[in-house]
């Protein structure tokens, strides 16, 4: 069952149009992560679902009950589609405690009750009811917050960049909390976030938003070695990508023959495309006496500590990105052999960015 | 936008009223001699006070934000004292010093002491925001010390500058009190003088047309002179460091003594005196003074109330749905200050005679009347405080299960509340002190404190008026404490609460 199905939305600020027909599909029980640009459109996505802008077009359904269709008939106000909303900074009532901020969505009778305390236990908080938003840290505030949306019980939670204002060094941990809190009541979660480690590791699915279109949709693992095309590619991390040509046997490239992920994709067997290669599917070895046919010359080391992204430089194909495990990659100048190891993903040369 | 209309429907009866009278009548009561000298006395007046008010509070507020002067906090407080304290008590305590204080050098005198604040504050508060860095980079460029001052600092404080005597210019057109007792003749002392002993309302609202001019005239002159200054807001990027005075401590201490001795000492002192001497009414029935406060705190707090219940939806609207239409809505409340009370109470008597009777010399009508006159104030704090509201509050209320009105009420009320207190506190504030309109407007058979003073003072019993005097100070000063505490940056209203 879908829990929330959005089919055709476009949103018009002005004269600029910024969501220009969005479809997308949540499942019941899972996490999705919107993964865009800033300015893409991924704000104004949340907030058409959470009901604080009208669809200009297009249909949202939440679980199976159609709650905007673009027209004033029939448009369900935030406050009755029983989604919870976790905007960027928290926005904690100021002016309410912890154990006030949680409570606020419950009826008055409930809030005395024990869904309260239960909730700050599930975040961690038990201690801190009786504080002020202001008395507590970042990380503190957005636990509070996703206590806060859970509270009322909600069909679905929209996590509007939740942890892009926290130190780095936090994020990871108050990221884990929070998401754990989120299974825990087994809820179903949008997350938008412009972090491409975070939506690949934490989501079940990622949508990839580009200029108010869903490029493409799908678990992670998909999306990150099978693109929909070679921005979505890059987008999602860093990518290779060469010229080749298509035959029966698979893909050619000035790097050799290569097995393709998925022949279908490709409407006509034959001709020209553009080829994805992963940093990770290529592997750096020592040039040894039997001379491999490839070789290139390292022009770039960019150590990172656990791994290196190396820029090797090879004849008629031009610098290519590789990432290296180990503690010591070679370093600028050094010859290296490289071979290309896993399928590859290719789309019509026409398609090209 | 009815509120707005309401608020306007002052304008309508004004040119109504004159069009009653006839244009034929009308065009040569503008023009003659006698408009002539007031627009004369005017200008000259509003030049002088003006500067010297610029003057004054530039420097004051440069020596106590910008340099490390000692007792800042003091000198803080008491340099904008003079606004509690009605430009009329400060007229009449120079007055009844010395009758040497009269004429445009006793106007001059006793308004600049008077408005001076209201261009002490815009511009202290923008000499706090303004950068070091700037003056840092000036001199480092080869400017000497004062050169690098004026060209760094005077650019950035401009839009306060002429904010703050926009604000001088106005309450010189509007006052009446301190000119009538320092025998200055200006607009309003005329129009008082047609409409109470002639009740020639046909030169009165002729008069009135020609002020009501002249307010639009600097409003506009205000609004052409400021639209190139961009605002620079949040906290300054290259700090701030302020100005070693070294051996000018001393001259800086006496300069800030000499204006607050002669702004708040004179008059405080001036009062006490009159105080303490023996009552002298002479065949007049007296007037119980707790009585009358208590009609000046029931009519004052009522058209607190009302101008900020009326003033409320105006600035939402304008803050959440920034259109043409809320745009124009709130512009045109601001023009409502461009009205002196004068005009505003004689046309709401015009409104009355003619169509309501009932209303008039009813509190109704002067609570209307102070409500229209200090409308602005109540838009421009309300609006600063839900400025900075973010929307996100009112919409996860909304995702939470609020309905609007809901969410209204337990998140947005709740968070604007220091900015509802403050309209509530400079209305009331400003209607303790207000003369002009309550002269007019008062019904008949009651006195409040500002009355009850004016009662006394046209007969030159001194010492009597200044019990009235003393506790209008009295009662203005608590609201005007709250208020210096609310606009005190160092403990910022609502930014301390929120990370």
């Amino acid at each position: 069952m879908m829990a929330l199905s959005v089919s055709g939305l476009c949103k018009s600020y002005g004269d600029t149009p910024v969501l220009r027909g969005v479809s997308l599909s949540v499942p019941a029980g899972s996490l999705t992560a919107i993964l865009g640009a800033s300015g893409a459109g991924k704000t104004t996505l949340l907030r058409v679902i959470a009901g604080f802008e009208p669809a200009g077009a297009g249909t949202i359904e939440l679980g199976g009950l159609l709650v905007d269709s673009g027209r004033l008939r029939g448009r369900v106000p935030p406050e009755r589609r029983h989604i919870g909303f976790v905007p960027q900074d928290g926005a904690l009532f100021p002016h309410l405690t912890v154990h006030g901020n949680v409570a606020f969505g419950l009826p008055r009778s409930a809030r005395r009750g024990p869904a309260v305390g239960e909730l700050l236990e599930l975040v961690g908080l038990s201690l801190f009811r009786d504080r002020y938003p202001h008395e507590l840290s970042g990380g503190q505030q957005q636990r509070v917050a996703i206590a806060r949306a859970l509270a009322p019980r909600p069909r679905l939670v929209l996590l509007d960049e939740p942890f892009a204002s926290l130190d780095a060094s936090l994020r990871a941990t108050v990221r884990a909390e929070v998401l754990g809190a989120l299974r825990a009541v087994d809820t179903t979660a949008v997350l938008v976030t412009h972090d491409q480690d975070e939506a690949l590791s934490v989501a079940d699915y990622v949508a990839v938003l580009r200029d108010g279109v869903i490029t493409q949709a799908g678990p992670p693992r998909e999306v990150y070695s099978a693109p929909a095309d070679p921005w979505t590619a890059g987008f999602l991390g860093t990518a290779n990508l060469l010229t080749g040509t298509v035959d029966a046997r698979g893909v050619r490239t000035a790097l050799g023959w290569h097995e393709l992920r998925d022949a279908g994709q490709l409407p006509d067997a034959a001709g020209e495309v553009t080829v994805l290669i992963r940093p990770e599917q290529i592997a750096l070895h020592q040039v040894r006496a039997a001379t491999p046919r490839l070789t290139g010359k390292v022009t770039e080391t960019r150590y990172h500590g656990h791994d290196a992204l190396i820029v090797v430089d090879v004849a008629e194909v031009g610098p290519l990105q590789v990432r290296a495990l180990g503690a010591d990659p070679p370093g600028p100048g050094d010859e290296v052999a490289i071979e290309v190891g896993g399928p590859v993903t290719a789309w019509p040369a026409e398609g090209n960015v | 936008m009815v509120i707005t209309v309401v608020v306007l429907l002052p304008v309508v009866f004004l040119l109504w009223q004159a069009g009653h009278a006839g244009w034929g009548t009308i065009w040569p009561l503008i023009f003659r001699s006698l408009t002539w000298t007031l627009l004369v006395n005017t200008i000259e007046l509003g030049v002088i006070v003006t500067v010297c008010s610029a003057v004054v509070a530039c420097g004051a507020a440069w020596l106590i934000e910008r340099t490390n002067l000692p007792l800042r906090r003091f000198w803080r407080a008491v340099v904008v004292l003079p606004l509690a304290i009605p430009d009329f008590v400060i007229g009449y305590t120079w007055s009844s010093l010395t009758p040497a204080v009269h004429g445009l050098f006793g106007a001059s005198l006793v308004m600049t002491l008077g408005l001076y604040p209201l261009v002490y504050l815009p511009v202290a508060a923008a000499l706090r925001r303004a950068d070091s860095s700037l003056y840092e980079v000036a001199r480092s460029l080869g400017l000497g010390r004062v050169r690098a001052l004026l060209r760094t600092m005077l650019p950035q404080i401009r839009a306060a500058l002429f904010g703050g005597c926009l604000m001088v210019l106005l309450g010189l057109l509007a006052e009446y009190g301190a000119f009538e007792i320092l025998r200055f003749q200006t607009f309003t002392t005329e129009i008082f003088t047609e409409f109470n002993l002639g009740i020639n309302t046909a030169a009165a609202s002729a008069l009135s047309l020609v002020l009501v001019v002249l307010s639009l005239l600097v409003i506009g002159a205000e609004l052409a002179l400021t639209r190139s200054v961009a605002a620079r807001a949040g906290r300054p990027a290259g700090g701030v460091r302020r100005y070693r005075l070294g051996w000018g401590v001393l001259p800086s201490l006496l300069l800030l003594a000499a204006l607050v001795g002669l702004g708040v000492g004179v008059p405080a002192s001036t009062l006490v005196y009159w105080l303490t001497q023996p009552q002298d009414l002479v065949g007049v029935t007296p007037i119980p003074l707790l009585g009358a406060a208590g009609y000046t705190l029931l009519y004052s707090f009522l058209a607190a109330v009302v101008a900020t219940v009326a003033a409320f939806p105006v600035a939402y609207l304008a803050v959440r749905h920034p259109g043409r239409l809320a745009r124009v809505l709130e512009r045109l409340g601001y023009l409502v200050q461009g009205l002196p009370g004068l005009v505003i109470a004689l046309s709401l008597i015009f409104f009355a005679v003619r169509l309501a009777y009932p209303l008039y010399q009813s509190p109704a009508l002067l609570v209307v009347a102070y409500s229209v006159m200090f409308f602005p104030m109540a838009l421009i704090s309300l609006r600063a405080s839900l400025v900075q509201l973010p929307r996100r509050f009112f919409d996860t209320a909304r995702s939470l299960g609020c309905s609007p009105a809901s969410a209204l009420l337990r998140v947005t009320i709740p968070l604007a509340a220091p900015g509802i207190a403050a309209s509530v506190a400079l209305v009331f504030l400003s209607a303790v002190t207000e003369l002009t309109a309550t002269l007019l407007l008062v019904p008949n058979g009651v006195q409040t404190l500002a009355t009850a003073f004016w009662a006394y003072q046209t007969q030159v019993s001194y010492a009597t008026a200044s019990r009235y005097a003393a506790l209008i100070v009295v009662i203005a000063v608590v609201p005007g404490i709250f208020l210096s505490r609310w606009l005190d940056p160092s403990r910022s209203s609502n930014g301390g609460r929120r990370r």
